[in-house]
């Protein structure tokens, strides 16, 4: 493989992106490109489940995996829902970083029930403008779950927007939770950031 | 033949379930016009979970090693397993009903009255679980309204018709009213090993979420949808992801 050439591509394709921001990637994100992140998603969810390390050092590591492999700005903004639009960037900031904790400390701890299973990645296609890559979650005595990885490259990187498990959608349940969050703080962005670093 | 209470009890439902489920509403949102009942009903659902399932749930998760758990909860797939076949052959799919007759001969025999599944374990024919409320979508039944049950929980219109026609017709009563008790009488441990086994889960959507009847509507039509998908992955006419790849992934970044 040329790996100058392509890193050389990369680079400029990074280049006219900062130059122009929000073009469009260069080249249409392949299923293979999809499957091989969620491959390295796969990998390091395992690494840790498996690692029999203290509860508190795992969650750190999924929130990790979570901010290396995953457009948490798009997710979080998606979760704020209108909000978004008119909230400062400092609080947007906030709360993208508040909710990236949030999430890893709710789904993370649901990652214990993995325990001793494996995900194995099964299939990858295109579907409209994302990529779904498929996998199956086989947990002790349980039978199998069937896990899809959303895919996207339009923010510049290829990086996952959603997960849903037997086809329940994590941004669609956010979306829901912190709308009724940010409703009981009265619509307050900078509370709704207060009350999420708050959560367990 | 004969027309007798089962049969009526089909024909009216199914009429009612094809002509009258409610129409969708137009922006894709979740069609809930009787959300006030509907409320009431969650509160009462949850109220029942958290002073009496989910403890029950615990002390039979904690109680009962885990092969006498699994033997019972067989024995209720199991006696389901005539429904799923007729069912199978309703929406026209003769090798999903083969399929389940050959499970129910095998867990018969083989596995002692359905105490065991050697369908599954040793011929690799996992159940293919289905009823009327599938019969329904397969003959082009819309999803009609949320409903949220007391005690059942949630459903639709269209899946709730199914209900009533699945208990109305269940095969054991005729063959004996013992077995069609029996039938019944196992789906309280196989509910409570399930309640007991997604402990975290259904804890997770019903006592830790901020709107919980949101979370748990929420959850229903997009697995349902997903489960239909699933069965008939190449039902033609429409594309099984349509409703799960919509626009949500296109807003995220449309918007900025």
């Amino acid at each position: 493989m040329n790996s100058d050439l392509t890193r050389r591509t990369l680079l400029f394709a990074a280049a006219c992106g900062t130059a122009a921001l929000r073009v469009a990637p260069a080249r249409a994100l392949s299923d293979d490109e999809a499957r091989s992140l969620i491959d390295a998603v796969v990998n390091d969810i395992h690494r840790v489940i498996n690692s029999g390390m203290p509860i508190q050092a795992a969650l750190k590591e999924f929130e990790n995996i979570f901010v290396n492999y995953a457009d948490v700005q798009a997710i979080a903004r998606s979760a704020l829902g209108p909000p978004a639009r008119t909230a400062s960037p400092r609080q947007i900031r906030a709360f993208t970083d508040a909710f990236s904790g949030y999430i890893s400390r709710k789904y993370g701890k649901r990652f214990r029930e993995f325990k001793g299973g494996a995900i194995e990645v099964t299939e990858s296609r295109k579907r409209s403008r994302v990529h779904e890559v498929r996998a199956i979650a086989r947990l002790k005595g349980r039978a199998p779950l069937t896990m899809s990885f959303v895919v996207s490259d339009r923010s510049g990187k290829t990086l996952f927007i959603d997960i849903l498990i037997e086809g329940i959608s994590l941004l669609k349940s956010e979306r829901i939770e912190i709308g009724t969050l940010l409703d009981r703080q009265g619509g307050d962005v900078d509370r709704l950031v207060a009350a999420l670093n708050g959560t367990g | 033949m004969r027309l007798n209470f089962p049969h009526l009890a089909v024909l009216a439902v199914a009429t009612l379930a094809l002509s009258a489920c409610s129409a969708p509403p137009e922006d894709g949102a979740i069609h809930d016009p009787y959300e006030s009942f509907n409320r009431v009903s969650h509160t009462f659902n949850k109220g029942t979970d958290r002073v009496l399932i989910r403890p029950l749930s615990q002390a039979y998760g904690t109680t009962v090693p885990d092969p006498v758990r699994r033997s019972l909860s067989h024995v209720a797939a199991h006696l389901d397993e005539p429904k799923s076949a007729v069912n199978h052959v309703l929406q026209g799919d003769v090798e999903s009903a083969g399929h389940s007759v050959f499970r129910f001969l095998v867990n018969s025999t083989v596995g002692v009255a359905g105490l065991f599944d050697p369908a599954a374990a040793s011929f690799g024919l996992e159940r293919r679980q289905t009823g009327f409320g599938d019969t329904l979508t397969a003959w082009g039944a819309r999803e009609g309204a949320y409903l949220e049950l007391p005690l059942a929980g949630p459903s639709t219109e269209r899946d709730f018709a199914g209900l009533i026609v699945d208990v109305a017709t269940n095969p054991f009563s005729y063959l004996s009213s013992d077995v069609a008790v029996l039938n019944t009488a196992s789906t309280i441990p196989a509910a409570l090993n399930v309640r007991y086994e997604f402990s975290d889960t259904v804890d997770s959507v019903l006592h830790d979420s901020a709107d919980s009847y949101a979370q748990l509507r929420l959850s229903y039509i997009q697995n349902r949808k997903f489960k239909l998908n699933q069965q008939d992955p190449d039902n033609a006419g429409h594309d099984p992801f349509e409703d799960l790849y919509d626009e949500i992934y296109e807003e995220l970044y449309d918007e900025f």
